[in-house]
């Protein structure tokens, strides 16, 4: 039977669609092929020398705080610690393109971003090293917990930045995410969701190469990932996440069109992690030394020193006062940590509910029960038989 | 945890029946209205008013700001309420089934579930998730699911779910104004259940967390909240033909558990049995048994019994009067109550 043969097929007359046109010329948002440079090209002579010697004292003390961080591992001070050297540029740029009233949402690895936005760097620490999950107030800082579920931190940084823009704060929120967290189904909504409210946010994609063990090849089959923002109807752009003043230009840009209240923009910096995935991780399971070594010629520090003294704009003196900066803040840091957290086990049932259920109370009196027979109920400093942790 | 409808005032308008689903609508608007903070997302929420119509209107009158027809994305729904309620925000996300719900798990349980506790107190979540569930609709798959078990099963939330059209009111006004969040569970089958109910002047309320004797009796306790309790109602009015006088405990919140009302009920009756329409093996019933066996044993002239959903996927619309426990089997269960033990 022919549709012409279908009862009532006479009277059948379908409207013709209307012409079908894109809702956004996709022309603009794609990105440039090829990684955004400043430093090694004709445009790192109008960069200003300030700011580079800014990002360069940074980029030190980063990459120190990231060694140190990673020595207190092995002295069981630190229970992990997942290491950004190599991503220096990308962790600093990130903290120093934000005003203080804009919010950062960091992943799991972007300590260091949250240390360079202020963050006391023992703090930024408690939740690796075990004692809290969070060991400050976000809303004092202006930083979302970090982060360990992948990509979920994104969708919170949309629904903040929409929130600010319907207050009539004129606040950006940058997000941040490994190249492994694109796959989930969490930053599809985000993006989508910023897109669709034009919210002020702009997403920053490490592409550090590696999620754990797993190449980019087997997380995507797109172009790059700056390329995934087309889709959603925001500018995707790529940028050399090993050059600073790229990371600082672009950064920056895309904030200053958040705030223009031009929407959302997905930075992808093309960046490499230098140290395996964390302290428990055998990196040479999956690379090779050559790989590293290819990278480590384009070791960001190094690219940015190259303009500083090419420029005479540092010399040997002033490279050893940026590191003895670094050193005094590595020491501070061991001498914080080598100390030990003291913790109230009371901890655990108070911030559940804002008011604690009968349930809670009953089981936190077993457990101060509990206690008190271990420490004795009264220990001369303290009578709880615990410290008081606060 | 406030009492915004208890100070709504006495109701004192006239009263004219109601269904749940207005009543709903009724405590939204009224919380819109007064907390310019309180902000509904979800989908199809505005103006097509949901789809069961709870959020109808609302757009229009606060805009589509306040009331918000969000992308298709259940986890970038309550994500974003997330990042809404850090900012100071209190949103209400309408979640469109039960099931559909489950998308936005990671969400719920990460971070609307641990923000307080992980930030020590510094960031709660004032996130209310209204969630249409439970089955009697002959709604297909994925219609019908009864999910409050995964819900209790999380430390950090509430779970909430009224069975009266007063409840629906007042408990979605106090979830609204709770500063923790709140998994507010709508039985759908009573959307259209009416009472006689004045928007106008609102009846006080108890706040979450207690529970409340529906109906007082002597000889045993039915325990049940949501979809169940008019069948339990009624389980109760029909038991009186055989001599039972049963007592009806509306739980009206799983978290928190009201072990007090529960307790002192049972302690009166010595007999309890707990009804509820999802499943039994791992469900809230188990719970419930075991604490009120804890705090009633010497009370206790049987074992707490219950009656409950299969353990079975949800069964198609024509088969699932089979699966929800009707007031035969509530009765069956209160007739096994005379407890003979075993020498
Ligand atoms: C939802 C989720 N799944 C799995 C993990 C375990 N995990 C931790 S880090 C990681 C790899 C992340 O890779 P990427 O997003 O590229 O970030 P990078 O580690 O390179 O910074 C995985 C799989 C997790 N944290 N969250």
């Amino acid at each position: 039977m022919t549709v012409q043969e279908l009862p009532g097929a006479a009277v059948y007359r379908p409207t013709p669609p209307p012409a079908w046109k894109p809702l956004t010329d996709p022309a603009p948002l794609l990105p440039d092929p090829e990684p955004f440079r400043v430093l090694g090209t004709d445009a790192a002579a109008g960069a200003d020398p300030e700011l580079l010697l800014r990002l360069y004292a940074e980029l030190v003390r980063g990459r120190r705080y990231n060694a140190q961080a990673t020595a207190l591992t092995k002295q069981g001070r630190l229970a992990v610690y997942p290491s950004s050297t190599g991503q220096e540029a990308c962790e600093i740029a990130a903290a120093l393109v934000l005003e203080d009233r804009d919010w950062l949402f960091p992943s799991y690895r972007d300590t260091l971003a949250a240390v360079a936005r202020g963050l006391d760097p023992v703090e930024a620490l408690t939740l690796l090293r075990g004692d809290r999950h969070t060991g400050y107030d976000p809303r004092e800082h202006r930083i979302a917990p970090l982060c360990t579920p992948l990509a979920t931190q994104l969708p919170h940084a949309v629904g903040l930045a929409h929130a600010a823009r319907l207050k009539g704060d004129d606040v950006v929120a940058l997000a941040m995410v490994g190249d492994g967290g694109t796959s989930e189904g969490d930053f599809h909504e985000a993006l989508n969701f910023a897109a669709v409210w034009r919210a002020p946010v702009v997403f920053l994609v490490q592409n550090n190469g590696f999620a754990i063990s797993v190449p980019l090849a087997k997380q995507t089959a797109a172009p790059s990932l700056a390329h995934k923002a087309v889709g959603y109807g925001m500018p995707g752009r790529l940028v050399d996440g090993n050059d600073a003043a790229a990371m600082h230009q672009v950064l920056s840009e895309a904030v200053a069109r958040a705030r223009r209240g031009e929407g959302p923009t997905l930075v992808e910096a093309v960046t490499y992690r230098m140290d395996a995935h964390t302290n428990a991780d055998d990196a040479t399971r999956y690379r090779g030394d050559s790989e590293v070594e290819t990278w480590r010629a384009h070791d960001p520090i190094k690219l940015l020193e190259r303009e500083l003294t090419g420029r005479g704009l540092l010399d040997e003196d002033g490279m050893s006062t940026v590191r003895e900066g670094a050193e005094r803040m590595a020491e501070g840091l061991r001498e914080q940590m080598n100390a030990d957290p003291v913790l109230d086990p009371m901890d655990l049932f108070a911030h559940v509910y804002e008011q604690q259920t009968g349930q809670l109370r009953e089981q936190a009196d077993r457990l101060r029960v509990e206690l008190d027979a271990e420490h004795g109920p009264n220990d001369e400093n303290d009578e709880n038989g615990v410290g008081d942790g606060r | 945890m406030s009492t915004a409808a208890a100070t709504a005032g006495e109701r004192t308008g006239r009263a004219k029946p109601a269904t749940m689903a207005q009543a709903l609508g009724r405590a939204l608007r009224d919380s819109m209205a007064e907390d310019p903070t309180v902000h509904v997302l979800g989908e199809d929420v505005g103006t097509l008013g949901g789809v069961f119509r709870v959020t109808d209107g609302l757009a229009k009158e606060f805009g589509d700001e306040r009331c918000t027809d969000t992308p298709l994305a259940e986890a970038g729904i309550l994500g974003a309420a997330v990042g809404m309620a850090m900012y100071g925000l209190r949103p209400v996300v309408e979640m469109q089934f039960d099931a559909f719900a489950y998308p936005a798990f990671e969400q719920l349980v990460s971070h609307v579930a641990k923000m307080r506790n992980r930030t020590g107190g510094a960031m709660p979540m004032p996130i209310t998730v209204r969630v249409p569930y439970g089955g009697g609709i002959g709604g297909v798959e994925h219609h019908s699911d009864s999910s409050e078990a995964y819900y209790m099963a999380t430390p950090g939330l509430h779970v909430v779910m009224p069975a009266t059209v007063d409840d629906a009111y007042g408990l979605l006004r106090e979830s609204i104004a709770s500063d923790d969040p709140v998994v507010f569970l709508e039985p759908k089958r009573l959307y259209w259940s009416k009472a006689d109910w004045s928007p106008d002047a609102p009846a006080s309320v108890e706040p979450i967390g207690r529970a409340v004797v529906r109906r007082p009796g002597r000889s045993a306790t039915l325990i049940t909240y949501g979809p169940s309790l008019p069948v339990c109602l009624e389980a109760a009015e029909a038991a009186t033909a055989e001599g039972w006088d049963l007592e009806v405990v509306d739980l009206r919140s799983l978290v928190p558990f009201d072990d007090e009302t529960v307790a002192a009920s049972v302690r009166r009756t010595g007999r309890a049995v707990v009804v509820h329409e999802s499943s039994g093996f791992g469900g809230p019933g188990g719970e419930i048994a075991a604490r009120v066996t804890e705090r009633c044993f010497h009370h206790l002239e049987a074992p707490v019994l219950r009656v409950a959903g299969f353990d079975i996927p949800y069964p198609p619309p024509m088969q699932e009067r089979h699966h929800l426990p009707g007031v035969d089997r509530v009765l069956d269960a209160v007739a096994r109550l005379q407890w003979e033990a075993e020498s």
